[in-house]
């Protein structure tokens, strides 16, 4: 494929990834994945491309990126043993979207004795560490964070070494201006009037940012909590909810979005796995967001302490996630822009 | 439904196009803008279609001052120049000059029915002066137009043939069309003829060559049968040219038979040198700027015994030019690389000697006219001759590869085609390929195939749309 498209160079102008090949004259495992995590998969130069198939070169860019994509996630992945789960999405979804948060509602109920589980609480009370005391939320979300942070660290590290430190020359604070950039404004995102007309970089831009205001609702709720001594549940007006249901709105709309753009494209713009995967992510941020609301509606009520357990599960079933499944294609993403930025992007 | 609508035998059209290219959207767009109803019959697929237009990555246009992504300028006068120095004259020069102003307006038209441009494609920087590249390629074009088409409400059938037109006192009445499996015919008031060439019709071509015409490749599209041109010729137009006239460039000769487009062209020409089968040489493969050379090597290598020649060249070369899809032929020595080739091997290492001895000292410039030249060897290498002396060795075996033909029917400057007996028709129209052999007689100038398409697919279309509604 490289190969047809060194040769033919017609969709040059599309995005970076088609410079980034032909910069060279052959090509390496690294370069592939370099390629692969470049593209955003916007479809543009299959519609573009003369030997698509049927054409008996069968040229399809961005099945062959989606799949060397799919599967540099998995060389990049630690610990190695559960790079699988990137494979396994039915699996991978059912455990953390479906049976974390069950679990987790089920472990509440044991542990709060179910008197205090489905009792109504005030706010005043601080009606969520009735049901589970800060210590233990603190401890088990911390715990899962630093173990998460850490596989996605050795992740990252991997990726940087594959992607960034063969580059040349290093990356200087003018490149990664540019290209960090280029990644918060989907710059390669880029409508493309026959399958998306530009909905999908606004999806795209929901999703990240309501992720980005979630956590930081939730960073300024640990200082609210820790240096100021205020306890949750927050009113609805104060900066942690403001913040959480603005986010929570994006997490709600930009999944929605993204997921009908995905289910309406025809089957042969797919790689079947990197479908699977992506799914499995839009649907827990989706449920994470979906569940925040519903306990934020419900937190007087007596179902205030099964919705804390769902939602705490689905944050829980995310957060284990997090170094397994899409939520990594930004990282590497960000390192190949990067990249492609120091080589001199796209022409 | 929509399809029994479109071809429905009772409905009588305003514009038939026959053709689903650059000049038969140009002339579809144009019509329906005009008020015509028009329907656009593509003979190919879905999927293939636009002809070669699919292949195709700009048009030459004319500026007199930089206009992005042109840089720079390039005068009518300049570009006339160009024109009638590659066809030695072989052209008619109202029409080329219709052309040559028709290009200075049309990029408008085309970036308001969707098409957008970029700079030079890498490896074609020469050409950023003369030369509008389009974003994506023609395949991107070609999307652009049938989205707009589509748009405004053009009827289209692809899979659809036109096999003959009914003509009766010089008045177009009917095309008789097949459509899976199915004749038809099919009414209207204006006909336009853009449906290309007859160089994908191997008995044509035969016709023409001999038996040549079996090692020839055709790059392009293989739904250019001619059956349009022939059917036209039948009913007495006059044509122009000869049928082995062609656009042709030397191509990898493992190409398949046809459609592998620009990534089968060998571009290694000037940094190297070219033999035949018998191992010799046979032209000054550093004659000029390869822009000004490349469509010339599909004619020399059809020329050659088998129609075969090889370019070769050794490791200094890596780099230079853009590598065609499949990798060069490689080997350590020059005996073994001419023993790949199936050449005799003395003969080969003999001719690569007495090059290599006759390249004379000089700074080598890719770029432009270097003064790397040979003295004392026929034929000559006048520019980037370099001892071939670094190995590995490498050679791409070459083929002629047949872009289109240039046998054309004569039209008038309202792209009316012109009966035997020199009275335009009233209500045929040609664009495109099937005319361009009356700017083209021969030779070849980059993009300037689209620029006839689109400057005459949109006159065609105009008038095509004024003959109908006179006729109302």
């Amino acid at each position: 494929m490289a190969r047809v498209c060194n040769a033919c160079r017609y969709c040059e102008g599309l995005c970076p990834v088609f410079p980034a090949i032909e910069r060279r004259l052959s090509f390496s495992e690294s370069d592939l994945r370099y390629f692969a995590n470049l593209c955003h998969d916007c479809g543009e130069c299959l519609d573009a491309c003369q030997y698509a198939p049927p054409h008996p070169f069968g040229v399809d860019v961005p099945r062959t990126l989606a799949a060397i994509r799919r599967a540099s996630y998995q060389h990049y992945a630690w610990p190695h043993a559960f790079s699988g789960l990137f494979e396994r999405s039915t699996l991978t979804l059912v455990l953390s979207a479906v049976l974390a948060p069950v679990l987790f509602a089920a472990t509440l109920a044991v542990t709060a004795g179910a008197e205090t589980f489905l009792a109504p609480h005030r706010d005043a009370d601080g009606a969520f560490y009735q049901v589970m005391s800060h210590t233990a939320m603190v401890g088990l979300f911390g715990g899962l964070a630093v173990l998460s942070v850490m596989a996605l660290l050795v992740g990252v590290f991997r990726g940087w070494q594959d992607l960034i430190d063969t580059a040349v020359p290093a990356p200087s604070p003018v490149t990664v201006r540019q290209a960090l950039r280029d990644v918060l404004t989907l710059r390669y995102l880029g409508p493309h009037r026959d399958v998306d007309r530009g909905f999908r970089r606004v999806w795209h831009h929901c999703t990240f940012y309501g992720f980005l205001l979630c956590f930081a609702a939730t960073s300024v709720a640990a200082v609210y909590h820790n240096l100021m001594g205020w306890m949750a549940p927050y009113p609805l007006l104060s900066v942690p909810v403001m913040l959480g249901v603005l986010g929570g709105v994006g997490l709600i709309l930009g999944p929605i979005g993204l997921l009908w753009i995905k289910v309406r494209r025809p089957a042969e713009r797919h790689d079947r796995a990197q479908f699977g995967m992506d799914v499995v992510f839009l649907v827990l941020l989706f449920e994470t967001s979906v569940t925040g609301f519903l306990l934020l509606a419900l937190r007087e009520s007596a179902a205030m302490g099964p919705m804390l357990g769902i939602h705490l599960g689905a944050v829980a079933g995310l957060f284990v996630m997090l170094p397994f499944g899409k939520f990594v294609h930004g990282v590497y993403r960000c390192c190949a822009v990067l990249r492609s930025v120091i080589e001199g992007g796209l022409k | 439904m929509e399809k029994r609508a479109a071809m429905d035998s009772d409905q009588v059209y305003d514009v038939l196009v026959a053709g689903g290219g650059n000049a038969a959207l140009c002339a579809a767009i144009t019509a329906r803008t005009a008020g015509a109803k028009v329907l656009v019959l593509e003979s190919s697929p879905k999927h293939f279609r636009g002809g070669n237009s699919r292949h195709t990555r700009n048009l030459r246009c004319m500026h007199d001052r930089p206009s992005p992504p042109l840089t720079g300028s390039y005068t009518a006068e300049e570009y006339w120049r160009d024109l009638s120095d590659v066809t030695d004259g072989h052209t008619n020069e109202v029409l080329a000059r219709m052309v040559i102003a028709g290009t200075a307006s049309c990029r408008e038209w085309m970036i308001d029915h969707g098409v957008r441009f970029q700079p030079s494609l890498g490896g074609a920087l020469h050409l950023s002066h003369t030369n509008a590249f389009f974003r994506g390629g023609g395949k991107s074009l070609i999307n652009a137009y049938y989205r707009t088409a589509h748009r405004l409400g053009v009827d289209i059938e692809y899979d659809t043939e036109v096999r003959d037109i009914g003509i009766d006192e010089g008045r177009f009445e009917h095309a008789v069309v097949v459509h899976n499996g199915q004749e038809r015919v099919i009414r209207a008031k204006a006909f336009v003829a853009a449906s290309g060439g007859f160089q994908a019709n191997l008995n044509w071509l035969r016709e023409a060559w001999g038996d040549a015409a079996n090692n020839f490749i055709i790059r392009g599209t293989p739904y250019d049968t001619g059956v349009v041109l022939r059917a036209l010729m039948d009913r007495g137009v006059k044509t122009t040219g000869e049928p082995t006239q062609c656009h042709a460039v030397a191509i990898d000769g493992r190409s398949p038979r046809f459609d592998s487009g620009i990534v089968t062209r060998v571009d290694a020409i000037p940094l190297g040198i070219v033999v035949n089968t018998r191992a010799e040489r046979f032209r000054d493969e550093g004659e000029d700027l390869w822009p000004k050379r490349y469509a010339i090597w599909g004619r020399l290598v059809a020329q050659q015994p088998d129609q075969t020649a090889f370019v070769v060249f050794d490791a200094q070369a890596i780099g230079l030019f853009i590598p065609p899809m499949m990798p060069p032929v490689e080997a350590a020595s020059l005996a073994e690389l001419g023993a790949l080739l199936d050449l005799d091997p003395v003969a080969f290492t003999r001719t690569v000697s007495v090059y290599n001895d006759a390249v004379q000292p000089g700074t080598f410039d890719r770029t432009a006219l270097d003064s790397c030249t040979t003295q004392g060897v026929v034929p000559p290498k006048s520019h980037w001759a370099r001892r071939i002396d670094t190995p590995p060795y490498y050679a791409y075996p070459l083929r002629p590869g047949i872009t289109f033909t240039y046998l054309a029917v004569v039209v008038d400057e309202r792209a009316r085609i012109v009966w035997e007996d020199d009275t335009p028709a009233r209500n045929v129209f040609a664009a495109g390929e099937i005319m361009a052999g009356n700017i083209l007689g021969q030779g070849y100038l980059a993009g300037l195939g689209m620029s006839i398409g689109t400057v005459f697919g949109r006159k065609a279309g105009e008038e095509a749309a004024r003959s109908a509604r006179d006729d109302r």
